[in-house]
């Protein structure tokens, strides 16, 4: 019987012929991804590194991203103690403060690869999928374990099969797609699974599936994950990765699969998800007048050079309206040097967009944007969670670059097929 | 023993407020916020003992060890669910917290219902109604018996030598 792509690449990491969902496989990841909560993960094992060191130096991948710059004494304290065991343990692959989102790094630096096993301690690990990963999220002390020993368990995961025809027509992006099917599938309905996504992929770019993967986690897949084609290896190679550090993997075409759908994406509308949470979506139509405060374009799920330039043509020459603040966070410095050099972020600002540093900026309520009580924002980012831009009392509403460009515009919730 | 009743869908920022994060990371400084955004009572009334119960996709949403921390070091007996979101359910194994995902348990609650475990047996009573759930997979269990993850990795490379 075929396997799935998540039979395949954990068979493959465990050593075996072949793996059925349910079962239990050891594996040691490629790379183990932690952020600024490295602070707290090294502080659970602070004996143990003294006598044991890392396993290995090339394990971890730690990006100071989620409150950066610091904000606090706190989180300045963290972020000094995370320099000194990078110091000390001389790990490979660190990027300080600026260098960008976590999830936009890993891949951007090529430690993301196909048929690669990757964990990390954010949920939102899921997106290298994009790049045929198979990359999802774990707790603090599992990743503090995974420092000491190199290995982990996981459940080999059932596989909802997800087959995309036709082509998304701008401005509908891939993320009024991955919000649609998240309203259908529900913010549980793909629990302790992963999701495949077939059929014609080719139109999406790396940055559309980096969109879709990184939702993933908003349905509850363990992973979320498109085949390797030609996009992919261009976007690698354009990264300095080349063809011989990789093994993509892929199902095989006789493999089960839990649930399959099918969704043509020339039928795709735009769509808003609604507060508190993600699978409350509905086209933006039933939604259009609702008055905004805030406008966030960017983060992990929506901040690439794509995103910044489908919402700079929106807004180009026009100026945001007076009630609303447009903040503009570019997810690495990388995508920022393109949109300075290109004109994105010149138009943007002259709109009246707020540069943020890049990095995850208000989109975990720490700081840079936490909205006041009654207040409301329509972001580009993946959660809508009661409270989680820092104030239990707003409201979060999630749609897609063009949708967030067009909105602010107008000062409320507004179709971007009418301003684009 | 008091049961905590919550709905489908309780999400991590519900649990502990994302806001926190990087200014609380023990479970003393996690435990006044506690459920916080959810039910503002929880903190300051809860006991050890207490059962939390929810249904579908507890825990969904961030990497969020927090809840876990606190809920175990208030000395919750148990989160019974109709199902966990899988981050949450690895934390809470790695950290010795109890999960039960009994469906039927959940659905045949009602308000005042006395609640009763046996964890071993794979058991749980709501109202006098006894209905059973599956037992932990073996490699599971080792990490529990270990006392929780750290413990058992420190094993791991006790005996590496």
């Amino acid at each position: 019987m075929g396997m799935t792509f998540a039979q395949k690449v954990l068979a493959r990491a465990a050593g075996l012929d072949s793996v059925v969902p349910g079962q239990i496989v050891a594996v040691k990841p490629d790379h183990l991804l932690t952020h600024d909560n490295t602070a707290a993960i090294i502080g659970k094992i602070g004996d143990d590194l003294g006598k044991h060191g890392v396993v290995r130096k090339d394990l971890s991948v730690i990006v100071l991203d989620h409150v950066a710059p610091a904000a606090n004494e706190k989180t300045a304290t963290g972020h000094a103690q995370v320099r000194e065991f990078v110091a000390k343990h001389e790990i490979d692959n660190f990027y300080d403060v600026g260098v960008g989102v976590c999830h936009q790094v890993v891949v951007e630096k090529g430690h993301a690869l196909p048929g690669k096993v990757l964990v990390g301690s954010d949920s939102h690990t899921c997106s290298y999928g994009a790049v045929n990963a198979f990359s999802t999220g774990v707790d603090r002390t599992e990743a503090a374990a995974l420092m000491l020993v190199g290995e982990t368990w996981f459940k080999v995961p059932p596989t909802i099969k997800i087959t995309l025809t036709g082509e998304l027509k701008p401005p509908v992006s891939a993320k009024d797609l991955i919000l649609t099917i998240i309203g259908d599938i529900s913010a549980g309905g793909a629990t302790y699974q992963a999701v495949e996504f077939h059929g014609n992929v080719a139109p999406l770019s790396i940055e559309d599936r980096f969109t879709i993967a990184n939702m993933g986690i908003e349905m509850g897949a363990k992973i979320a994950v498109f085949p390797f084609d030609e996009v992919t290896e261009a976007y690698l190679t354009s990264v300095g990765v080349d063809r011989s550090a990789y093994e993509p993997v892929w199902a095989d075409s006789d493999a089960q699969y839990v649930r399959e759908l099918t969704y043509d994406m020339g039928a795709i509308e735009p769509v808003v998800a609604l507060p508190h949470k993600v699978d409350n979506v509905k086209p933006v139509g039933e939604v259009e007048g609702i008055e905004i405060n805030q406008a966030l374009l960017g983060t992990c799920t929506n901040g690439r050079l794509s995103d910044l330039r489908a919402a700079a043509k929106i807004l180009d020459g026009k100026s945001v309206d007076s009630s609303v603040r447009l903040l503009v966070l570019p997810a690495s410095r990388e995508v920022l040097e393109e949109a300075l050099a290109d004109g994105t972020i010149k138009t943007l600002v002259a709109a009246g967009g707020v540069l943020l540093p890049t990095g995850c900026g208000p989109c975990l309520g720490a700081h840079q944007g936490v909205l006041a009580p009654g207040e409301r924002c329509l972001s580009t980012a993946n959660r809508n969670f009661k409270g989680r831009m820092g104030c239990k009392e707003a409201e979060i509403y999630l749609a897609s670059p063009e949708t967030v460009a067009a909105s602010a515009l107008k000062g409320k919730v507004t179709d971007p097929r009418k301003v684009a | 023993m008091r049961v905590w009743k919550y709905g489908d869908d309780i999400n991590t920022d519900m649990l502990f407020p994302g806001k926190y994060t990087y200014t609380c990371s023990t479970a003393e400084e996690v435990k006044p916020h506690l459920l916080e955004d959810l039910d503002p009572e929880f903190a300051g009334k809860v006991q050890a003992g207490d059962i939390v119960m929810a249904g579908e996709n507890f825990g969904c949403g961030s990497s969020r060890e927090q809840p876990v921390l606190g809920l175990k070091a208030v000395g919750i007996a148990a989160v019974v669910a109709g199902s966990f979101a899988r981050i949450f359910y690895r934390a809470a194994i790695n950290q010795g917290l109890v999960l039960i995902e009994a469906p039927d348990a959940v659905a045949a609650y009602g308000d005042g219902d006395e609640v009763t475990l046996d964890v071993e047996a794979g058991t749980i009573s709501v109202g006098g109604k006894e209905f059973t759930f599956p037992p932990l997979p073996p490699e599971i269990l080792a990490i529990r018996d270990a006392g929780g993850l750290l413990n058992y990795a420190r094993g791991k490379l006790e005996a590496r030598g």
